[in-house]
């Protein structure tokens, strides 16, 4: 008897309780909706044009891959998009530095803030737009140079320099912002305790800001690098679309629309993808070497 | 010993004042500290004992006032200059580095030797009594080691002093008395002067040579933990020192004592400086007021607590004054006792009429 009392299986909680337990509720189903979209817009179209890439015109599975590897054409696109995306996330990221530890410290930092986030909500195209017209051979600038007698217009518009420019005009505030955040996470309490213990300034941002700052950087890094990878309107608009500054999504853009090739083009969004996947990948494994964890000062 | 405070005789503040806008934090502070001494600044919070501390370890820049060490002034020094030791309330470890890191920082700044660098951090270590835990990160640590690190790291550098702001607060309360023990252990060891803050009377009391009572960005009163038991000078003094009933009357000299007024009769009270007949404050702490079957003073319990020892209580006389005072014996709301106070623990201040 005692046995079988035993043995007799627990009573069972009510679905509704068994699943609170995972803390999941009525409020969990709010996120079908993201979910949906995700799929819909993300993980189909990228199934969809992964199958798309090994299904070519004409020739076997591999034969838009071969054709970009093979084409100077096409695969000398990665080199120009990596020589604009690199410099310019390098640019953008570590000049946040130096001014994000200035402003975390001023007390009007919303006037700042909201300063930098216009860039970002004008888009590239307005931005572009602007560059030319201030930038070009009969922009503001150029005039004004001319004015005090320097020989001819500057070139800085509808080449390599055009693109780099708007590149960081649009992404710098997006880095900036994000160190900001980063830098005023770190308890001033640390630096103030460096330099009670002799630490110059040059000592404590090596020693107590820097390493504490690099995870984000990291992160900061890779969502910036991701976003100057993908440059499209500003390398057509203030670059040479047909030279220096002809970057990948260019050769993806005319597989597509000008010669209707979507499988072709969907192979080369793949390795665009894949490049960046591996630069990305780069960079947040070099965060092994750092340390990762709170950036508080203990208990407090 | 290895470790032992860099040699002054003396640190002095002269007329030591910062604002904040147009808020005075600290309204001329004079001070003189001599080496071994340890100093406590008391106060409630907002009094500017925090800003002090941080002006001595020029965090704060002086809005006029100067420091001195002998004979340099050092308040226009920025902190990595004075070579002070710190020891801040949430301990501001370098979460990075790992115990052994943390206490060598300092010494690695000065450019001491490797071999100078692991002697001195093993001797710190044993000091506060860390040695097994050296390589662990400071996250690793319960809130009373993360403590001792902050001590180790604030001390192996030698300084000539310690700054300590309220070190104790963030510990629950059987580490704090334990770290208590320690720090002044740990003070008297290297020989070093420590200024430290802390809104904590008992605290104050039991660790401190002398103790500096601060109040609205000025100090009060600067004395030995029994002077100030005792004897506060003033009534707002008297107040932080746990002086809790605090009786507006009106007495008159009597002999070497004065005779107060309070729920109809009269008590015997000590002057202290510049009362006279007229307008007074009696002060008395609770437990000074006793209670026994011949007490003059008849008051009706109000509340009772259990503390364990007895009850604290607060009771009505009469006339309706409020008193707080102890009971070892079991009472309850609407009991009546009587109460007697010494003479010598009734302090009578001048009041302004």
């Amino acid at each position: 008897m005692t046995a079988r009392a035993l043995n007799q299986p627990r009573e069972r909680l009510p679905l509704r309780t068994r699943l609170a337990l995972y803390e999941i509720d009525g409020v969990t189903l709010l996120v079908l909706p993201a979910i949906l979209f995700v799929a819909a817009l993300f993980v189909y179209p990228f199934i969809y044009g992964f199958i798309l890439s090994f299904q070519p015109k004409a020739g076997d599975w591999l034969a838009n891959y071969r054709k970009f590897f093979s084409t100077p054409f096409l695969y000398e696109t990665i080199a120009a998009t990596l020589w604009l995306a690199v410099p310019a996330t390098l640019i953008n990221v570590l000049i946040s530095i130096p001014i994000a530890m200035r402003v975390r410290r001023m007390r009007r930092r919303r006037i700042l803030t909201t300063i930098l986030v216009i860039p970002i909500t004008l888009g590239t195209v307005l931005i572009a737009e602007g560059l030319l017209n201030y930038l070009g051979p009969q922009g503001w600038f150029n005039r004004a140079l001319m004015l005090f007698g320097f020989d001819g217009p500057v070139r800085l518009v509808h080449n390599y320099t055009g693109v780099m420019l708007s590149l960081i005009l649009s992404g710098f505030p997006f880095a900036f912002l994000l160190t900001l955040s980063y830098i005023t996470g770190i308890d001033p309490s640390l630096e103030q305790a460096a330099s009670t213990l002799g630490a110059k300034p040059r000592a404590r941002f090596r020693h107590i800001l820097m390493p504490l700052l690099a995870q984000g950087l990291a992160i900061n890094l890779g969502l910036s690098f991701v976003q100057t990878f993908s440059v499209f309107p500003s390398a057509v608009l203030l670059g040479a679309p047909a030279g220096a500054t002809r970057v990948i999504s260019i050769a993806a853009y005319q597989a597509a629309y000008e010669q209707y090739d979507y499988s072709m083009a969907s192979a080369i969004a793949m390795i665009m993808g894949f490049s960046q996947l591996l630069v990305v990948g780069l960079i947040l494994s070099a965060r092994r070497f750092v340390y990762r964890g709170a950036v508080g000062a203990g208990k407090g | 010993m290895a470790i032992a405070a860099r040699d002054f005789r003396e640190l002095r503040l002269d007329g030591m004042s910062r604002n904040f806008g147009s808020i005075n934090a600290l309204k001329g502070v004079n001070l003189s500290v001599r080496r071994g001494e340890f100093i406590a600044l008391l106060g409630p919070s907002g009094c500017g004992k925090s800003t002090a501390l941080n002006c001595l370890a020029g965090l704060l820049t002086l809005s006029s006032g100067s420091i001195w060490l002998d004979k340099n002034r050092i308040d226009q020094l920025k902190p990595e200059e004075r070579g002070f030791g710190m020891v801040f309330q949430n301990y501001a470890l370098f979460p990075h580095m790992s115990v052994r890191k943390n206490i060598s920082f300092g010494l690695a700044m000065q450019g001491r030797s490797k071999a100078e660098i692991v002697r001195k951090v093993d001797e710190a270590l044993s000091i506060v009594r860390l040695g097994d835990q050296a390589e662990k990160l400071p996250g690793q640590l319960s809130g009373g080691q993360q403590q001792r690190v902050a001590i180790a790291r604030a001390i192996v550098i030698e300084p000539p002093l310690v700054l300590m702001d309220e070190p104790l607060s963030n510990l629950d309360a059987k580490l704090r008395l334990e770290m208590r023990a320690e720090i002044r252990r740990i003070h008297e060891l290297i020989g070093s002067a420590t200024i430290y803050v802390t809104h904590d009377q008992e605290e104050a009391l039991s660790l401190a040579d002398r103790i500096v009572v601060m109040r609205a960005g000025e100090v009060r009163q600067v004395g030995t933990p029994e002077d100030l038991y005792i004897r506060p000078a003033q009534v707002d003094v008297a107040e932080f020192m746990g002086y809790r009933n605090q009786i507006r009357s009106h007495a008159v000299k009597a002999g070497n004592l004065m005779s107060v007024r309070i729920g109809g009769v009269d008590l015997q009270g000590t002057p202290i400086d510049g009362v006279t007949d007229g307008d007074v404050v009696a002060a008395i702490r609770p437990n000074d007021l006793k209670v026994t079957s011949s007490g003059p003073l008849t008051v009706k319990v109000e509340s009772a607590q259990y503390h364990g020892n007895g009850f604290y209580c607060w009771g009505r006389v009469a006339d309706g004054t409020e008193l707080y005072f102890q009971c070892e014996t079991k009472v309850q709301k609407g009991d009546t006792v009587r109460l007697a106070a010494d003479p010598g623990r009734m302090l009578v201040y001048a009041r302004a009429p």
